[in-house]
């Protein structure tokens, strides 16, 4: 009987140690949960694509400042929009070839301006989510832009146009939806002159793909600009680097002379 | 101020003016946190639930005025006083306000509807400062010095300029305060203190981490609350870098790695020397005491304790989008660079 016991015991033992290993090597995939039921989307993400540069397929090519050499050169992507092109109207795809020819003075990110969304989540930087029952934090490392998304007040309308948007959350299953409207009309989606207009609304996708991935879709609806919805998609990766955080990128103080150089003392004309 | 920086500013403040009732005038206990019974909600992980948009809008000043003597507290009818005459003097500034402009006068700013002049509810402190006891700054160490600005004139001086409002000339941005450039927030801190709007900040807490965010400036400070190793001392931040943890019902937050180009605190000293601690403690359902305490040895000859009651706000933060707008910025130094060719053109 005693051995009997002892027996089962370390059967039970054994099989234990068996689970625990088990449960360490899909732990990897197991997508963690907050008390509420909710997939745990707290942590510190970012993409890892060319996207920002243009969002559609684009060669890779030599960069505006030619004192910045290969470092300033702009990477080539297959680009991350559904069926390859944007449907512009044709007056939309004329001013966003005249977009592209003025780059560098148009694009509102190279005057540090608060990135939108879709833009601010691709951008080569990270973002960290902040999760609670009722609100959710996404707080982006450029430009210290951020979003609150509300899940407790459905239906309600901005007040007021923001730059990054007036943002409504709920769950669908495992995917949070964000509903983004009351954007500003400066915003960019890159730099390759990709635009929208005043009442764009932005339907965002996050759905976890195990532990250390979302994949991410957004679709753009702004029937000013476009002849039809259209959807961008890609995966958002964990940032698994030791002691990860988010440091400043407050980049005002780098646009100072782009923006206000010209009225100098000494300097204007 | 940046008056002129900013129309969605203008709007941002008119919206939380209008969901956030300024005026209320509910007199609070001496101190709820001490005699109360008061046992803090807590979140889904059993910290004390801090979530959600407080106003620290204040009256009180940050020092005791000499009057009180060594009276911590004044008496309700005294308070009552106070408040009638700021409320005086807030409509005799309206009326002011009122009289037609001319070409040649200040054309203005906000009127009193835009000005959180008065606490949410009323504070019997006679200083926010709680210590040193007698409400009063601490003396600078030697050779310590006060570098202040404001709206009137320039005040000249060196670059950096480390304070926020107002500038020291008009030759280029970096001569301009912080919060004129969009740097950081005139009120933003950190430590926040009541100024003269958008006295709000939201917390957000989840398991590991705690988001405090001003609404100026939209600074989001990420409370680290996982025990990691020191940031190393190369990064330096305009909001530092803030590690914290709960004790009991009191959050805690110690921040460091503060950057060179922000004061320390009251004008004088850097961000470099501050070791900030401050503590958010749940003292009713709907107030937060924010406590801080200065460490800066190098700039104070003592540590400072302000505590400064937060109100629970019905409205949300809205996007401080300064930089955006800051119009202000170029009239200013555009502005300055045609008074000097006028002043070539008269010789």
């Amino acid at each position: 009987m005693h051995r009997t016991v002892k027996r089962t015991l370390l059967s039970l033992v054994g099989s234990l140690a068996l689970l625990a290993i088990s449960f360490a090597a899909g732990a990897q995939d197991k997508v963690a949960r907050t008390p509420d039921g909710k997939p745990d989307l707290n942590g510190i993400w970012q993409a890892l694509t060319s996207a920002n540069w243009n969002l559609e397929a684009h060669n890779a090519e030599a960069g505006p400042v030619p004192s910045m050499g290969a470092l300033g050169s702009i990477p080539g992507g297959l680009g991350v929009v559904e069926g390859g092109r944007i449907p512009y109207k044709p007056d939309a795809l004329k001013k966003r070839a005249d977009n592209k020819a003025h780059w560098l003075e148009r694009d509102p990110l190279a005057k540090c301006f608060l990135p939108g969304v879709p833009r601010a989540t691709y951008l080569p930087f990270p973002f960290q989510i902040v999760q609670e029952p009722q609100t959710l934090l996404l707080t982006y490392e450029f430009d210290a832009a951020n979003r609150i998304v509300y899940f407790n007040r459905p239906n309600s309308q901005s007040q007021v146009d923001s730059w990054m948007g007036y943002n409504l959350g709920h769950w669908e299953g495992d995917t949070l939806v964000i509903e983004t409207t009351g954007q500003m009309e400066e915003t960019w989606f890159d730099s390759a002159g990709n635009f929208h207009g005043p009442t764009m609304k932005v339907q965002e996708r996050y759905t976890p793909a195990g532990a250390n991935a979302l994949m991410y879709e957004a679709t753009i609806t702004d029937p000013e600009v476009f002849t039809r919805p259209w959807k961008i998609s890609m995966p958002l990766y964990r940032r698994l680097d030791k002691n990860v955080q988010l440091v400043d990128f407050k980049c005002v103080e780098f646009v100072e002379e782009l923006l206000y150089g010209k009225y100098r003392k000494g300097v204007a004309k | 101020m940046n008056r002129l920086a900013t129309q969605k500013v203008l709007l941002n403040s008119l919206l939380i003016g209008v969901a956030v009732p300024v005026l209320a005038t509910a007199a609070f206990a001496a101190e709820p946190g001490k005699s109360s019974k008061y046992v803090a909600p807590k979140t889904e992980y059993g910290q004390p639930d801090l979530r959600g948009v407080w106003n620290f809008s204040s009256d009180t000043p940050l020092e005791r005025p000499a009057h009180f003597k060594d009276r911590e507290f004044m008496t309700p009818e005294e308070a009552a006083r106070v408040h009638r005459q700021i409320e005086e003097r807030s409509a005799a500034a309206d009326q002011a306000a009122r009289a037609p402009a001319s070409a040649s006068r200040d054309p203005g700013g906000y009127n009193q509807f835009w000005v959180e002049s008065l606490a949410q509810q009323t504070n019997l402190r006679t200083s926010l400062i709680i210590d040193p006891p007698d409400g009063r700054m601490p003396p600078f160490q030697p050779g310590i010095k006060i570098e202040a600005g404001g709206l009137g004139p320039d005040t000249g001086g060196e670059r950096p300029v480390r304070f926020r409002v107002g500038g020291v000339r008009k030759d280029g941005p970096e001569d301009r305060g912080l919060s004129e450039r969009c740097l950081a927030g005139f009120n933003s801190g950190p430590p926040f203190m009541p100024s003269m709007y958008n006295n709000n900040v939201q917390i957000f807490q989840s398991k590991n981490t705690v988001v405090i965010m001003t609404e100026m400036i939209h600074d989001a400070r990420v409370v680290k609350l996982d025990n990691r190793p020191p940031l190393d001392p190369a990064i330096e931040q305009w909001s530092g870098d803030s590690r914290g943890r709960y004790d009991g019902d009191t959050l805690v937050v110690e921040t460091r790695n503060f950057t060179n180009e922000t004061q320390s605190f009251r004008a004088a000293g850097t961000g470099t020397t501050l070791h900030l601690v401050e503590r958010f403690t749940r003292v009713g359902k709907d107030r937060v005491n924010y406590q801080f305490t200065i460490d800066d040895p190098a700039t104070f000859t003592k540590p400072v304790t302000v505590l400064v009651p937060m109100v629970r706000a019905d409205g949300e933060l809205f996007e401080y989008a300064c930089h955006e707008g800051n119009y202000g910025m170029k009239n200013m130094l555009s502005g300055a660079r045609q008074e000097e060719r006028e002043a070539v053109g008269k010789k």
